[in-house]
């Protein structure tokens, strides 16, 4: 089971855990990545997240792909929202499964940090003072 | 021939849109739409060097471009 989406609407992470539900399976392993009221001392309201689509959806498919190759068998699913988050909202989720633990997590922790390396998605920070500011921009 | 290049995130800002034509020599490579875009930019608001897709994969600067090619310059991502 390999999966791999760019969604607008709210990210079912119990949906992607029965995915990857296989009586094959020891273990399940899941990140769930949400919208935190602080980033770098400032308050934050909501995260706007932006996506070249085509090229992030093949991006995510090839990590997931990548995944289930490197810590095979390994079953992966994974979903990164677009759109307007509210604190809280989950913003990626991944859930991935294998006869054992150690891969499972493995699989897991490959499949965000890629995403955070080289999915072209942008988020732009909206901050309780009104103010947005695209994040990840300094040091350019 | 004319090249279409995507533009996201803060560089759309820094260019006021989401893409731009560029008139470039049959042969051209994916670093001369960097450079004439470069040259366009607002100063400090493109990095020296910007990661670029052609066709919606990662290119490197020395690609050489076709008519009707997808260019896009990726600015740092920030997914997760």
């Amino acid at each position: 089971m390999i999966r791999a989406a760019l969604v607008s609407h709210a990210i079912d992470v119990n949906g992607l855990i029965a995915e990857v539900a296989d009586i094959a399976t020891g273990a399940t392993a899941v990140f769930a990545g949400t919208v935190r009221d602080v980033n770098d001392g400032r308050a934050v309201s909501g995260i706007e997240y932006s996506a070249y689509t085509t090229m992030a959806e093949r991006e995510l498919l090839h990590i997931a792909q990548e995944a289930a190759r490197q810590f095979s068998p390994l079953n992966v699913v994974v979903e990164h929202r677009i759109g307007s988050l509210e604190l809280g909202d989950v913003s990626v989720g991944i859930a991935t499964s294998h006869a054992h633990r150690g891969p499972a997590i493995d699989g897991m922790r490959f499949v965000i940090e890629e995403i955070k390396r080289r999915v072209p998605i942008w988020k732009r920070e909206c901050y309780a003072d009104g103010t947005r500011e695209w994040v990840n921009t300094v040091g350019v | 021939m004319t090249v279409t290049v995507l533009l996201f995130a803060a560089f759309a800002d820094a260019f006021g849109r989401s893409s731009i034509e560029v008139t470039v020599d049959q042969g051209a490579t994916v670093g001369d739409i960097v450079d004439q875009l470069s040259a366009l930019a607002p100063s400090d608001r493109l990095p020296p060097r910007p990661l670029a897709a052609v066709n919606a994969e990662y290119a490197e600067y020395d690609v050489r471009l076709n008519p009707g090619d997808e260019v896009a310059l990726i600015p740092p991502v920030a997914g997760g």
